[in-house]
């Protein structure tokens, strides 16, 4: 589905304009900027739009969901959005009700294990769980006798250690010490991990590569803006042909993540050319990360490595978001076993099937 | 900034899975056949009129142009998945290709029916190979430099100067080419410039092949000495060229073949490690096909949008820059790989061949066609910063 077509992420682009500026926020060092819009985004139903309307959500498609994380990521949105969207994706994976406020998925790492116990109760450490802080519940995936199990557990029943993320935001380590689940249900047939990790992966693709767009328009303004040597910056070829670089940075982490987007949206199973698709995203969303942010920074010089400035919160976020639900390096293991393991005669069609 | 770019998620429409299998069957016979060779990337002959005039019987060039014509009215989405299932089986694709991509689409668009009606059925047919006439020794990126004259006489013009860098022109039918018919005026350097129909292969045209450091014979100088071309050959307006040179290059720009000039090193690297890569292996080749399948998600989005009407001009250069500065860097990679291939891979001597004629390919590929820096500048444009 094309964005124009998206009436769900142009309510969420609104709500971020009027209440997520990207300035006002950055100024506002009590973030009281975060109950108004979280209060905006939940009368929108927008936290539980990938929550069928019998679960207790709004029942928005998985494609209107991912431009809703695009304009996320372009307003380098710090609240547990993203978040709750995936909790509750996760949660109607085995039709379970989800509840109201912010929530937050576990394990948020490929490696990350969570088991349950006999008597139902949740044991595991998750690292690196995105605003677990914040959260009131949190949506966990473990493994049992009886096979995968999704549950719906209180975070207040959970031990968190607060952890702050290279963007600024809560990543945490959460503990689960024989936890009572509020709800748990077998996960779908077929369900696994893997899926998981990647629907985060694809969330944090779209999100980085709103992440650049912005990066990229805030950079060519500043280059038109800012005089150096009696002429704007944007004059010197040498930094024309930086923020060209900046373009195709952001415009590969655009088409990356999109294409996943749509490929999950549109998926019947979740096949080699699935787990392509999103793999892909989250490495090659990663590495414009760090290549454009990069040249961001160098663009703005000094003022942009500034707490003042904006362009942290875009770039910072940006890196951080790297390392949710398995990094570049990790899912390049992943794909390249893959494709080793299918051979060198079907790695041209595996790239050619879309 | 101007406008936010666009990567649409194209995905192709079915008739396209059909076309490839039948694209992937004709490959497998001609190979079979002996035509060409796929891991033989760096053949010395990569001229082969049969092959072409085969891939013409299938309906396979010109297939997007009208019938009338000789093409096929198919979708650029068809005529994409032709392009990549040619290039990655290395087929030898040179005789028709330049006339299929670009020749063919300048000609529909100006010039005369008789001479349409002439040549356009012939390279629907694979007879005729083109060649571009751009570059001359003083003017290579600065295309609107060029000086070779065109100059007015009985019936046509006469034609004085020298074309260099000149791709595939010691075997060409025809050349497309800007010739200079008036000086360029204060206000636009641009102007001067009459894009031409030529005839090779007759006096008045001498080509002297250059010697490559990849060891071929691919371009060339062409001197023109008093050579005639008639006055229905002028493509266009006439000192207006720079008003056409631009309109075509989304579509040159952003096919399959500006990121997979060198895949074949991947396909043989991945063989070369075999079912079970150790870790570092396996992230080379991950971080790899990554961003082969980025390039690729990006192509096929330009060449959608480009079907539905729109113009993705900057969208286009993106995926020329990126795409040929990564398959300039593939061979690379591949070589640090490679290095920890086992010994007794068994072809662990094809890849080493290919490697090295793969990285000496390599410098070529972000010149040709338009360089980084002149991509850089339009992109550039596009951003607002020009």
């Amino acid at each position: 589905m094309a964005e124009s077509e998206n009436i769900v992420a142009e309510t969420a682009e609104k709500i971020f304009a009027d209440l997520a500026d990207a300035q006002t926020i950055n100024r506002d060092k009590e973030g009281k900027w975060k109950g108004p819009l979280w209060k905006a985004l939940t009368e929108a139903g927008l936290p539980l739009a990938w929550v069928p309307e019998d679960c207790g959500g709004s029942g928005a498609s998985l494609a209107e969901g991912f431009g809703v994380l695009s304009a996320a990521g372009r307003h380098a949105v710090a609240v547990p959005l993203a978040e709750t969207m995936l909790a509750g994706w996760l949660l109607a994976q085995a039709k379970i009700s989800s509840p109201d406020g912010e929530m937050t998925v576990a394990p948020a790492s490929p490696r990350d294990r969570i088991t349950v116990n006999a008597d139902g109760s949740l044991t595991g450490k998750a690292r690196g769980v995105p605003f677990a802080k914040a959260a009131k519940h949190i949506a966990v995936l473990a493994s049992g006798n009886g096979g995968l199990q999704i549950a719906l557990v209180d975070a207040a029943k959970c031990r968190i250690e607060a952890g702050i993320g290279l963007g600024g935001d809560q990543s945490d380590t959460v503990t689960f010490d024989k936890v009572q689940p509020v709800a748990t249900k077998p996960a779908g047939k077929g369900f696994d991990q893997t899926q998981l990790m990647l629907m985060g992966g694809v969330a944090r693709s779209l999100q980085i590569a709103g992440a650049l767009e912005s990066m990229l328009e805030i950079s060519v303004r500043y280059s038109n803006e800012r005089v150096a040597f009696e002429k704007k910056i944007s004059k010197f070829q040498a930094v024309q042909h930086n923020l060209a670089r900046l373009a195709g940075e952001s415009a590969a982490a655009l088409a990356a993540a999109t294409s996943a987007a749509d490929a999950i949206a549109n998926a019947t199973a979740f096949n080699d050319e699935v787990f392509l698709e999103a793999a892909a995203a989250k490495i090659r969303c990663s590495e414009a990360a760090e290549k454009g942010g990069g040249i961001a920074h160098q663009v703005h010089g000094a003022i942009g490595f500034t707490i003042e400035h904006i362009l942290h919160r875009y770039s910072l976020r940006a890196l951080a978001w790297r390392d949710d639900f398995g990094s570049e390096s990790y899912w390049a293991v992943e794909l390249g076993k893959l494709v080793a393991n299918r051979g060198a005669d079907e790695l041209w069609p595996l790239v050619a099937s879309r | 900034m101007t406008a936010a770019l666009r990567f649409d998620p194209i995905r192709l429409p079915p008739e396209c899975e059909q076309l490839r299998k039948e694209v992937r069957a004709f490959l497998a016979e001609e190979i079979a056949a002996g035509t060409f060779d796929p891991h033989k990337p760096n053949r010395e002959d990569t001229d082969v009129p049969e092959f072409s005039r085969k891939v013409g019987a299938k309906g396979w060039l010109g297939m997007t142009w009208p019938k009338k014509y000789g093409g096929h009215e198919r979708s650029f989405l068809e005529r994409y998945v032709v392009t990549e299932e040619m290039r990655v089986a290395n087929a030898p694709t040179r005789r028709f290709f330049v006339a299929d991509r670009q020749s063919g689409p300048v000609l529909l668009k100006y010039a005369p029916e008789n001479i349409k009606m002439d040549i356009l059925p012939r390279i629907c047919r694979g007879e005729v190979c083109f060649a571009i006439g751009m570059s001359e020794p003083n003017s290579g990126s600065d295309l609107f430099a060029a000086k070779t004259r065109a100059t007015p006489t009985d019936g046509g013009y006469l034609i004085n100067g020298t074309k260099i860098w000149t791709s595939s022109a010691h075997i060409a039918d025809y050349m497309i080419a800007i010739f200079r018919t008036s000086p360029p005026t204060k206000e636009n350097r641009r102007h001067g410039l009459t894009q031409f129909l030529v005839k090779m292969k007759q006096p008045g045209i001498q080509v002297n092949p250059i010697g490559q450091i990849t060891g071929q014979f691919e371009f060339n100088e062409v001197v023109f000495t008093d050579f005639f071309v008639p006055a229905d050959h002028v493509l266009g307006e006439v000192d207006g060229a720079w008003k056409q040179a631009t309109s075509e290059l989304a579509y040159e720009r952003s096919g399959p073949e500006r990121f997979l000039e060198t895949y074949y090193v991947l396909t043989e690297l991945v063989r070369a490690v075999g079912k079970n890569p150790d870790t570092r292996s396996a992230e080379g080749i991950g971080r790899l096909v990554a961003q082969l399948h980025t390039m690729r998600r990006m192509s096929v989005s330009v060449a959608g949008m480009l079907q539905a009407g729109k113009e993705p001009v900057v969208e286009a250069s993106i995926v020329k820059d990126i795409g040929t500065v990564w398959e300039q860097a593939l061979p690379h990679r591949v070589r640090d790989l490679a290095a920890f291939v086992e010994e007794t891979a068994t072809n662990r001597e094809t890849l080493e061949d290919q490697l090295s004629f793969a990285i000496k390919t390599a410098p070529k590929l972000t010149i040709q066609g338009g360089t980084t820096e002149v991509l850089r500048g339009i992109i550039a444009r596009g951003l607002g910063l020009r």
